[in-house]
């Protein structure tokens, strides 16, 4: 029953603002218009100091080939419609929320803490159910790593809970 | 040639090289590039030389490495191996893979060591051609490869226009560097030294094939059994020494083409294969030709790709931009003036690539079976991993987390745009062209006097016009023909 319905939704023509090629011709345009309006924000070098072009020109330049480009191939996209993407699965999502997590954690509470959680988060959710694998993925080896870079690279990573304990 | 390479310490960075290498090719998602990107932080502690030995080791064997995958799983472990596919695997299939994997890598050997010998001869050449150019000529050499972008074979044309276009942008991130004037930095400070190359081509590889593999979870690889890779057979010599020589020269003329790169290279070896072939029926059957087409072609393209790298500085493919950027690091300008001041230094890389390709060969004939195993390891073990090294390596270079969100971002940026139809790598070439491109152009503007019209009065830059136009219009022309 609900492949009989996906297959009917698939054969509908949606309406032009729900298709991929409109949705990606509208982000580049928004994206490339606000950019391109703070290039007008840029400090001008004075008349009497420029030579060539002032900095603000060259972006200038790119965005409005940018958006040149992005209308011929939204314009094209009528005459050969792009091919319709398979919906984006749960762990996509997952691995997306998982990122928004290694940002929060290692901005408030530790580096080293959120490698292990994104580690262990992304491993967990992919489908590994022993914790052997998870601990591994999520703590040997991260560790191995950080001592890795410590040690051979003399890098110091950022302070945190966990990387405090090391240092000091 | 080889004098530099005699040390012990180069040996082994060469023979890690090409297993990391190999390693890097056999996994579908990684690769050279991504490789080389994710071990550039570790080449800090090596001496100049051996980080560029290094890295091109890991390049010709990570070019070959994807053969491996392509032929027993049907999985090209590199874009560069996708048309190895189309006859490794049925061939394989038949109980051949042990004769496909030979073939594989007898004409990626050949294939890599003439065009070592094309990098030797022709390099030196280019380089002092590039004494005549100029700030316009280098502007317009740039342009050049810049519309190449049109014809890297994945993706629309345009829309590997609007990639490059955006590459060039981010590299206007940031001071500007003749008048010091910010741009596009928003007030955040770490901004204003602008946007540094690895965060982007990590997030671009590694993070986006990690968003790309977490919608793959539930593919399942069929993989052929191989007990052990043989030598090719006199009558397979006999059949394919004509095509492996001409896909090697093939190859080698693609990767001297600012930004194409093997991809390309082994389609055209592979079509110009088949069009060769006194059996082009057999082709997409299990062809002994389809595979030393292929693989003779994209592994030829690793020397070519190196010629305008050193010799001018422009990047021949996604994986020479990396190695572009471990020469700055290291503190080496590519160009002509390499050539004048260090030539032991170049030669000591040249001798390291043609060595590599003969490491492949051993490591490749003797552990096929070995490096096959390594796509065994499941994914949801392997990719948390890179994760954390890829992390690590991004935070090292400048010690800002604020590269690692950067790389996060190209990350998922890199996913959305591959899922449209937009290849990522005209990001990464025009990144790194964006600084030569802009600070070209406006150097030949004061000394044109603003005057743009200048730029065609100077023959070899409107040589590199007209030769940009020819590159935009090919796609157009190919698909016309394609389409009567």
């Amino acid at each position: 029953m609900n492949n009989v319905r996906n297959k009917k939704r698939a054969n509908q023509s949606l309406p032009f603002f729900f298709k991929d090629e409109f949705k990606v011709f509208f982000v580049i345009i928004l994206v490339s218009t606000i950019l391109l309006v703070t290039t007008f924000t840029f400090d001008k070098v004075p008349p009497i100091l420029n030579r060539g072009i002032q900095p603000a020109t060259f972006p200038k330049g790119l965005l409005v080939l940018i958006m040149f480009l992005t209308t011929i191939i939204y314009y094209l996209s009528f005459k050969n419609p792009w091919k319709k993407e398979k919906k984006l699965p749960k762990p996509f999502f997952l691995t997306i929320l998982s990122f928004i997590f290694f940002i929060v954690i290692s901005k408030t509470l530790d580096f080293f803490l959120a490698i292990s959680v994104l580690s262990i988060f992304v491993s967990y959710n992919w489908g590994e159910k022993r914790i052997s694998y998870l601990l591994l993925v999520g703590i040997l080896f991260p560790l191995i790593v950080f001592i890795f870079f410590e040690m051979i690279l003399g890098l110091r990573f950022p302070p945190g809970i966990i990387t405090n304990l090391y240092y000091y | 040639m080889m004098a530099p390479l005699f040390s012990s310490k180069l040996l082994i960075v060469l023979i890690f090289g090409t297993l990391f290498g190999l390693i890097l090719g056999v996994l579908p998602g990684l690769g050279p590039t991504t490789g080389g990107a994710l071990i550039l932080p570790f080449t800090m502690t090596l001496d100049p030389l051996s980080a560029i030995v290094l890295l091109t080791s890991i390049y010709c064997a990570g070019t070959y490495g994807g053969a491996i995958t392509a032929v027993l799983i049907n999985t090209p472990g590199t874009p560069a191996a996708a048309a190895t596919c189309l006859d490794g695997y049925p061939l394989a299939q038949k109980g051949e893979a042990g004769r496909a994997l030979g073939m594989a890598t007898v004409s990626s050997t050949v294939g890599g060591i003439f065009s070592v010998i094309v990098l030797v001869f022709f390099a030196p050449v280019l380089a002092k051609l590039a004494y005549e150019f100029g700030q316009p000529e280098y502007f317009a050499l740039a342009i050049f490869g810049l519309t190449m972008l049109a014809s890297i074979g994945e993706g629309s044309p345009i829309k590997n226009l609007i990639a490059g276009a955006f590459g060039i942008l981010i590299s206007t991130i940031g001071k500007d560097f003749m008048t010091s004037i910010d741009r596009f930095t928003y007030g955040i400070n770490e901004l204003s030294v602008g946007i540094g190359f690895i965060p982007v081509v990590v997030g671009l590889f590694a993070i986006s094939e990690m968003l790309t593999q977490s919608t793959l979870l539930d593919q399942v690889f069929k993989r052929v059994a191989l007990k052990a890779v043989k030598l090719p057979s006199l009558n397979d010599y006999k059949k394919t020494w004509k095509t492996i020589l001409r896909s090697s020269g093939i190859g080698s003329f693609i990767g001297v083409l600012p930004a194409e790169g093997g991809t390309v290279a082994s389609l055209i070896g592979y079509s110009e294969a088949k069009r060769f072939s006194k059996e082009p029926e057999e082709f997409g059957k299990g062809s002994i030709e389809g595979i030393a087409g292929a693989e003779a072609a994209n592994n030829a393209a690793t020397g070519g790709a190196m010629v305008p790298t050193l010799a001018l500085g422009i990047p021949g493919s996604a994986t020479t931009a990396v190695i572009l950027t471990g020469l700055i690091i290291h503190g080496v300008r590519p160009g002509p003036d390499l050539f004048r001041e260090q030539p032991d230094f170049l030669y000591g890389i040249f001798g390291a690539m043609l060595i590599a390709n003969i490491l492949f060969f051993i490591f490749g004939f003797f552990g096929a079976k070995l490096f096959a195993r390594i796509t065994l390891v499941p994914n949801k073990i392997l990719w948390p991993m890179i994760f954390a090294v890829s992390v690590c390596g991004t935070y090292s270079l400048s010690q800002s987390i604020i590269d690692v969100w950067i790389m996060l971002f190209f990350g998922v940026l890199g996913f959305f745009m591959r899922r449209f139809g937009f290849s990522v790598v005209p990001v990464i070439i025009g990144l790194i062209l964006g600084e030569l491109v802009e600070g070209t152009l406006r150097q030949s503007l004061v000394i044109f006097d603003g005057n743009w019209i200048m730029f065609l009065t100077r023959p070899i830059a409107l040589t590199f016009f007209i030769l940009s136009l020819i590159a935009l219009a090919f796609p157009l022309l190919r698909s016309k023909k394609q389409k009567n």
